[in-house]
């Protein structure tokens, strides 16, 4: 069965292209992994040193 | 029937039966302002502390794009724009739900979160995130096309050399189906609930104290 | 260093508490995660690559298909030389002292010069040459049949895998058969064939159509061209550009160092490895060294700064 693709709800960014691939020594990985992974180190830095709003009077 | 048999707010309950007993037990262990408290301790100043929550959104989305999957089929989205759409929403749902649970377990890990009896709260959780990877590992299974059948001739290798492979075949869709969408939901989902009611229950673990000071203690125990 | 008694955690609310609404966080959680959700998925999609079938294997590569119908046929293919759980001709892997597959025994049993094969073949209408070609080679003894079988090999080995270049030999049915199958395979009725074999009109388990797959070297020359392959960290991988699974990264690391790379039983290694490190994850809070790297690492100090201000800003210090 052909897997149809609708023109009107492709997606902008077409990511079935071939991966990109690096390699340091046995370390293979994605360009596509190596960005979640990075992404994620960046939000946990960002969540642990961005100033909270601070609270209201003690109880 | 006396005001006895039907305890108000203020009186004692006394009433007889496994019903009573477990009410009891129930409103002992977490008690409504327990429950769903309105406030929190002034100590909960960090941004870290909302992955928790964003991890179990992110659960709620990959459960409800996979029931809208399950409504035509485990063949649909294959061959409907709107079907494609609702797999790739539960795709993303999935890595976002990977991403802030991950992170999560970063926070909780540097906060030792496991101190005051706590140890429970970060036994569920682990659990849960090994639970995860494996009912993610039964939607790769359950996709039907060039990528599953090359993830069920992989791991059926490593499943086979320890004996599971004898009863949990990653080749039968059947199987791996049934498992990806009701046994281990169901599990991560039981383990998850625990999880969270055992937060309401022990509270936001408390700061560390700062080495040298007063309130010092021995390396913490769980 | 001196035994205090365990002093308990101070009370979450002894350092003061603010008003808090859960219920508004968690919808606003859910609000921004369904967002998030559904801009992803609209953005980029999601992978889906048809998947391989045996008509299209047979078609694209008849010679990677012959050899492997023929692999099957004298019991040198994967499947067959597997072990447990399809049949015993080997012990499978061991986890230490412990051959966990062997003791469950055979619980899948397969016969592949039967079940893909001759039983195929048998099921079918065949021409009058390839139907005296199955009695002949069913009636003839095991002897006869693995010399027709290894003279074949041998000879499509010195042909290059090339059916149409064989030189004469004592092969009796078996470029027949295997032509007769090839036939079947192309005409796409082997992949149905594979399923319901046991004669079951419903069928939802492709381990047998699965597995002729995978003796052949047609899915595995697409799945490394996808760097999908055990050796490319493959596990983590998905299809085209898209993120993977990320969090495999340390299940698929150990198949790339040693003793994990070499060893015939590198699977049981791996699986007991990272069950022991699961074991360790999930018991952390008992593990001393382990559960107090936090204090070591003092990221803590970041998280609750705002806190051990207050608490100085309190003291006058």
């Amino acid at each position: 069965m052909p897997t149809i693709a609708h023109a009107a709800l492709a997606a902008p960014v077409d990511l079935n292209g071939p991966g990109h691939y690096l390699n340091w020594g046995v370390i293979q990985i994605s360009v596509a992994n190596l960005v979640v992974i990075a992404v994620m180190v960046v939000v946990f830095l960002a969540a642990v040193l961005l100033p909270f709003p601070k609270g209201r009077g003690r109880k | 029937m006396s005001a006895r048999e039907q305890p108000g707010a203020t009186e004692p309950d006394e009433a007889s039966g496994w019903t009573a007993a477990v009410r009891r037990r129930a409103v002992r262990a977490l008690p409504p302002d327990k429950l769903l408290p309105d406030t929190q301790p002034r100590y909960m100043a960090s941004w870290i502390y909302v992955f928790g929550v964003l991890t179990l959104a992110a659960f709620l989305v990959a459960l409800g794009s996979g029931a809208v999957l399950a409504i035509q089929g485990p063949a649909w989205w294959h061959t409907s724009g709107i079907g494609h759409f609702f797999n790739s929403l539960h795709l993303w749902s999935v890595e976002l739900f990977m991403a802030f649970m991950v992170i999560h377990l970063w926070g909780k890990f540097f906060m030792a979160a496991w101190r005051g009896r706590r140890a429970l709260t970060w036994i569920t959780g682990a659990v849960a995130f090994l639970g995860s990877i494996g009912t993610a590992f039964t939607g790769y299974l359950a996709q039907q096309n060039l990528d599953s059948q090359w993830i069920a001739v992989e791991s059926k290798d490593a499943l086979n050399a320890v004996g599971i492979g004898a009863y949990f075949d990653p080749m039968n869709f059947g199987q791996m189906l049934m498992w990806h969408i009701v046994l281990l939901p169901a599990v991560v989902g039981i383990l998850i609930a625990a999880h969270l009611l055992m937060v309401r229950r022990r509270g936001i673990v408390p700061p560390l104290p700062l080495p040298g000071t007063d309130t010092d203690e021995p390396e913490e125990q769980p | 260093m001196s035994r205090r008694p365990r002093a308990a955690e101070p009370d979450p609310y002894s350092f003061g508490s603010r008003p808090y609404d859960l219920v508004k966080e968690f919808t606003i959680a859910l609000i921004l995660v369904l967002g998030l959700s559904i801009v992803l998925a609209a953005l980029f999609s999601s992978p889906d690559e048809h998947p391989a079938t045996i008509a299209t294997w047979a078609k694209t590569d008849s010679a990677d298909f012959t050899a492997t119908a023929l692999a099957e046929l004298d019991g040198s293919s994967g499947t067959a030389q597997y072990g447990p759980p399809y049949n015993n001709a080997t012990q499978g892997q061991k986890l230490g002292p412990v051959a966990p597959a062997n003791l469950i025994g055979v619980t899948k049993p397969i016969d592949t010069a039967h079940d893909f094969v001759l039983g195929p073949l048998t099921s079918s209408p065949q021409t009058p040459a390839a139907a005296a070609a199955l009695t002949r080679y069913t009636h003839a003894g095991t002897d006869q049949q693995n010399t027709w079988t290894g003279n074949y090999s041998t000879a499509l080995d010195n042909a290059n895998g090339d059916p149409a270049k064989i030189a004469p030999g004592d092969y009796g049915p078996v470029p027949t058969l295997l032509t007769a199958l090839l036939a079947q395979a192309q005409a796409g009725s082997l992949d149905g064939q594979l399923l319901t074999e046991s004669g079951a009109f419903y069928q939802t388990d492709y381990t047998l159509p699965l597995l002729l797959l995978a003796d052949g070297s047609y899915l595995a020359a697409l799945a490394g061209q996808d760097h999908l392959a055990g050796t490319q960290w493959g596990m983590m991988n998905e299809t085209g550009s898209y993120p993977g699974q990320a969090w495999l990264w340390l299940y698929t690391f150990w198949y790339q160092v040693s003793p994990y790379n070499h060893s015939t039983n590198g699977d049981a290694l791996v699986w007991g490895t990272m069950a022991a490190l699961s074991l360790i994850f999930v018991f952390v809070p008992f593990i001393p060294g382990l559960r107090s790297i936090p204090r070591y690492i003092p990221v803590y100090r970041l998280i609750w700064r705002q806190h051990y201000r207050e608490l100085r800003e309190h003291d006058g210090t």
